[in-house]
């Protein structure tokens, strides 16, 4: 026998008890991972921002176009390094679910601005060619199974001048994440020139400038700028860091991370109280039990680490069982909210934040009962008087 | 002190406090208890039988006076050392055996030895062996639940022979249990007296009880009559 296999058979005491307090651990984690990788999902393009970009768009909204004559006019401000745009195209693949970011681009000018992400030479150049040519990410590659030269037909939001809803490209480059990078893989690039000249309105328009500044430092003061140049003009603009930008964007959705953090908050003070009273129940129907241990001689101490490994074995197999389970729900959705959420995946940081949770959610609910018994004294537990 | 004195008592004096309230448990108590002895405590409740048994057996210490086992000043011990001077020296057996639910006889047996150093073979054999001295080495996988009164204390007696203590300490070994079944644990704790040359201190009301130990000590008041 081992002092492990003595903590697990006090576990088995109450069976029952034990599977229902393990449950609702587990639940809680299952929560606790799915809203996690909600909340990084939707914060996932936050974290892609780059400190030394700027993002300028129309100041009553994203969805407003700005003059393409802009672009040229920013590049003259003071401190501004380089510009491009993109412009959001909104078209889907064979069926309305199968949506995913479309962005006409100047493809130089945005590569370069997005250095995080590889594109091979000869595709670059092969795109650059080829007007109804598009790049990929691998992760479109993965969701559709799409190859160099394979002909995609989408169904625009735009329509075209010549008629029809249905855009035509070919796939002329696959690009993927630098190592060591993250980046969003599920976008599809193609020509601005095109899209301008094919679609039926809002031709010389485009969605948003993307510039990068000399000084990140100077940010600030290039944005107050930008947006100073076009006051009073029939598109006023808002400029903001890449940062602020994506956060204001996840905002849309309202503050996924406030409303996730109260629930979980909610969901593990509840749990707190839960498996902190199965714990103080188990070490009081065995006050005699820990009496005549310590009486053959376990010390106090031993007493007190013997409860707190219960507790923290309870919650670390609820919270690694919740986990795991979170994980192959996430793994089995994911495929299904890619256009929506290309980000949500479980990522490592939710495991490992859930498995300190796990440990300090034993160690709480552990700590009164198992202080308890470490102070509890034989003569009184015994009736010994 | 003799050198076959294992246990010598001086002057013992034990107070409680009930509430505000002094409550002198003993008084002035003088008692020697030789190696391989097998004492029966009697006396009437409240006459301080099981305080002197806390005291013997390291779980309380006294409020003045000197108690020396085996060389060891009990009494100056701090409570962590008494701890540790219980699992070495001292086996109980208890009115109501006292068993784990959770674990089967022969793990019952083993948990004292969790506090030894002997390896996994060592503390088998130990096991075997007291499983085997109260005759309960067919009843090894059984759990607690499924042992009748009196093997539950046989049980009981082997997790206190185990780890081969200088001290039994019996607290109404036989309080719970009817009357044949209490002279076969009579019988056992003589052998392991007589055998193993134990040395045993019981408490009991039963005087048929004690008339299996070597000889027997009254206790009133907090004090020995003769």
């Amino acid at each position: 026998m081992t002092y492990l296999y003595f903590i697990w058979r006090n576990l088995l005491r109450k069976k029952i008890r034990t599977l229902l307090t393990l449950l609702s651990i587990t639940v809680a984690f299952i929560l606790y991972a799915a809203l996690g990788t909600l909340n990084y999902a939707f914060n996932m393009g936050v974290d892609l921002a780059g400190a030394d970009r700027l993002i300028t768009i129309h100041k009553t909204s994203l969805i407003e176009q700005l003059p393409y004559s802009y672009v040229n006019k920013v590049k003259s401000v003071d401190g501004v390094a380089s510009v491009t745009h993109a412009s959001w195209f909104g078209a889907y693949y064979q069926d309305p679910k199968n949506q995913f970011p479309q962005f006409p681009v100047v493809a130089d000018e945005y590569f370069a601005m997005y250095d995080t992400v590889v594109l091979p030479q000869e595709q670059l150049q092969a795109w650059k060619q080829n007007r109804l040519g598009a790049v990929i990410g691998t992760g479109l590659v993965d969701m559709f199974g799409w190859k160099l030269g394979d002909r995609i037909p989408l169904q625009g939001l735009y329509g075209r001048k010549e008629g029809g809803r249905v855009w035509e490209f070919v796939i002329e480059g696959i690009y993927d994440v630098k190592e060591g990078e993250v980046a969003d893989t599920r976008t599809l690039f193609f020509h601005y020139d095109y899209f301008d000249e094919a679609r039926s309105f809002g031709n010389g328009t485009v969605g948003w400038l993307i510039l990068r500044v000399d000084d990140p430092a100077v940010a600030n003061q290039v944005a107050l700028e930008i947006d100073a140049l076009f006051a009073n003009s029939a598109a006023e603009t808002k400029t903001s860091t890449e940062k602020v930008f994506m956060e204001s964007f996840a905002k849309q959705f309202g503050d996924i991370g406030a409303i996730t953090g109260a629930i979980l908050a909610a969901v593990f003070f509840t749990m707190l109280l839960i498996a902190g009273n199965t714990m103080a129940q188990s070490v009081r129907e065995r006050i005699g039990e820990i009496a005549v241990m310590k009486t053959i001689g376990f010390s106090d101490l031993s007493v007190l680490l013997m409860v707190l490994a219960e507790s923290l074995a309870l919650a670390l197999c609820g919270g690694l069982i919740g986990l795991g389970l979170a994980w192959l729900f996430i793994g089995a959705v994911a495929g299904n909210l890619q256009a929506f959420l290309p980000g949500f995946a479980m990522p490592v940081g939710v495991v490992f934040s859930g498995l300190g949770l796990a440990l300090g959610l034993g160690v709480l609910t552990g700590m009164f009962p198992a202080w308890q018994g470490m102070r509890l004294s034989i003569i009184g537990a015994l009736g010994r008087r | 002190m003799e050198a076959d004195v294992l246990v010598d008592l001086k002057q013992i004096e034990k107070t409680y406090f009930r509430g505000k309230e002094q409550v002198k448990v003993l008084s002035g108590l003088d008692m020697e208890i030789k190696r391989g002895d097998f004492l029966a405590l009697m006396g009437p409740s409240g006459s301080g039988k099981s305080t002197l048994l806390n005291l013997l057996g390291g779980l309380d210490s006294p409020t003045a006076g000197s108690l020396i086992i085996e060389g060891d000043h009990i009494e100056r011990m701090s409570r962590a050392q008494l701890t540790r001077w219980r699992a070495r020296h001292v086996g109980f057996i208890f009115q109501f055996y006292n068993l784990m639910p959770v674990l089967t006889t022969q793990r019952n047996v083993e948990l004292p030895l969790l506090l030894t150093k002997l390896s996994k073979k060592q503390r088998r054999q130990h096991v075997d062996t007291a499983l085997q001295l109260v005759g309960l080495q067919d009843r090894a996988g059984h759990y607690p639940s499924e042992l009748s009164g009196g093997q539950e204390q046989r049980v009981a007696i082997a997790r206190a022979i185990v780890s081969d203590p200088t001290l039994l300490l019996c607290d109404e070994p036989t309080g719970d249990l009817d009357r044949q079944t209490a002279d076969e644990i009579l019988q056992l704790l003589r052998q392991l007296n007589e055998q193993q040359n134990k040395t045993i201190i019981m408490v009991t009301h039963d005087p048929i009880a004690a008339e299996h130990a070597k000889r027997t000590l009254n206790l009133n008041k907090g004090a020995l009559q003769s």
